[in-house]
């Protein structure tokens, strides 16, 4: 999956979020509407995408969604 | 039946346990024999379930391994059993998922084992005549068919249904002595509980909120369920019982 569609598709697990505010440099944790249900669902997409287990603490040490997408790209 | 005489004992009792490779199913494996019952024990993983085996006290004991999602090997299982005293449902699955993401694949993932595997496993028993009159039957439920937490949903609705349908069979097998009934657990320390990405620290701060100040142990589980295999429990039949550190309405 290149950055821009996991930007993509990041943007789409969010309800309440613009999705024209999502960039590759989005601090995602501060986002008004980010929860432990936001964890979950990540936690979940990753899993049917990528067939990988990562956990809330993993997407914690991440501050931006490039960061996010290259910690996933690279796990185990 | 009793040969010590003592209602709390399993000595002379054969018990079949699904799950057994790890979490509660291997401890309440370990804990039967302990109490003197000859225990099969059943799973897919054939190293797990190798140590399992060894770790079982007394003598007799044997493993066969089986996915019990597939009917060829559930009645290839069924057809090695002897006549069983006991049986305790244990397999079981959890994957959070938000609902928004739910898909097809992973309701069939999580109902085929924790509901349509059990049920199916229990009707083989019951055509195969593999179960003594008066044994016992013990499926593992959940505090979260009730208590609702996050992600969920689909484990909540599994555990839900296995437990309805529990009645009904302890309903319909009363007539010839046998028991069925539930456990219904809160958060256990297992690897059921840490494989689905929450974080080992904030499950240790969040198992303070219990009234007894920790979550439960795989041990905690299996001595309930050697009551209820244990004659003990001779009136109990129907019953779903809650086992949660006074945790009612909590689960994480």
């Amino acid at each position: 999956m290149t950055l821009e569609e996991f930007i993509t598709a990041f943007a789409d697990l969010l309800d309440e979020t613009d999705p024209a505010e999502i960039n590759a440099g989005t601090y995602f944790q501060e986002l008004d509407e980010w929860s432990s249900l936001s964890n979950l669902s990540v936690i979940a997409f990753v899993k049917t995408e990528y067939g990988k287990s990562i956990t809330v603490k993993e997407i914690r040490a991440c501050e931006t969604i490039e960061d996010l997408y290259n910690f996933v790209e690279n796990a185990g | 039946m009793q040969a010590s005489g003592d209602p709390f004992s399993l000595c002379g009792k054969t018990v079949l346990v699904t799950g057994a490779s790890s979490g509660i199913g291997r401890q309440a494996a370990v804990s039967c024999a302990e109490r003197g019952a000859v225990v099969i024990v059943t799973a897919r993983r054939e190293e797990a379930l190798r140590q399992t085996l060894g770790a079982l006290p007394g003598e007799g004991h044997q493993f066969i391994c089986a996915d019990l999602t597939r009917s060829d090997e559930r009645e290839a299982l069924v057809g090695r059993l002897p006549a069983l005293d006991g049986i305790v449902h244990c397999a079981g699955v959890s994957t959070r998922m938000p609902c928004k993401l739910i898909t097809e694949e992973h309701i069939r993932q999580v109902m085929d084992l924790n509901f349509t595997a059990q049920v199916l496993l229990q009707t083989a028993l019951l055509k195969q005549k593999r179960l003594k009159s008066a044994a016992s039957v013990v499926f593992l439920a959940s505090r979260a068919m009730e208590y609702p937490s996050p992600g969920n949903a689909i484990y909540s609705a599994s555990k839900g249904a296995l437990a309805a349908y529990a009645k009904c069979l302890g309903l319909e097998l009363a007539g010839r002595g046998i028991r069925v009934n539930c456990i219904r657990p809160g958060m256990v320390w297992t690897d059921l509980i840490l494989g689905q990405g929450l974080d080992e620290t904030e499950l240790r701060e969040a198992q303070l909120k219990y009234p007894l100040k920790r979550f439960g142990t795989p041990a905690d589980v299996a001595n309930l369920i050697v009551y209820l295999l244990s004659d003990a429990s001779a009136w109990m039949t129907g019953s779903s019982i809650d086992l949660s550190g006074g945790g009612e309405g909590i689960l994480v």
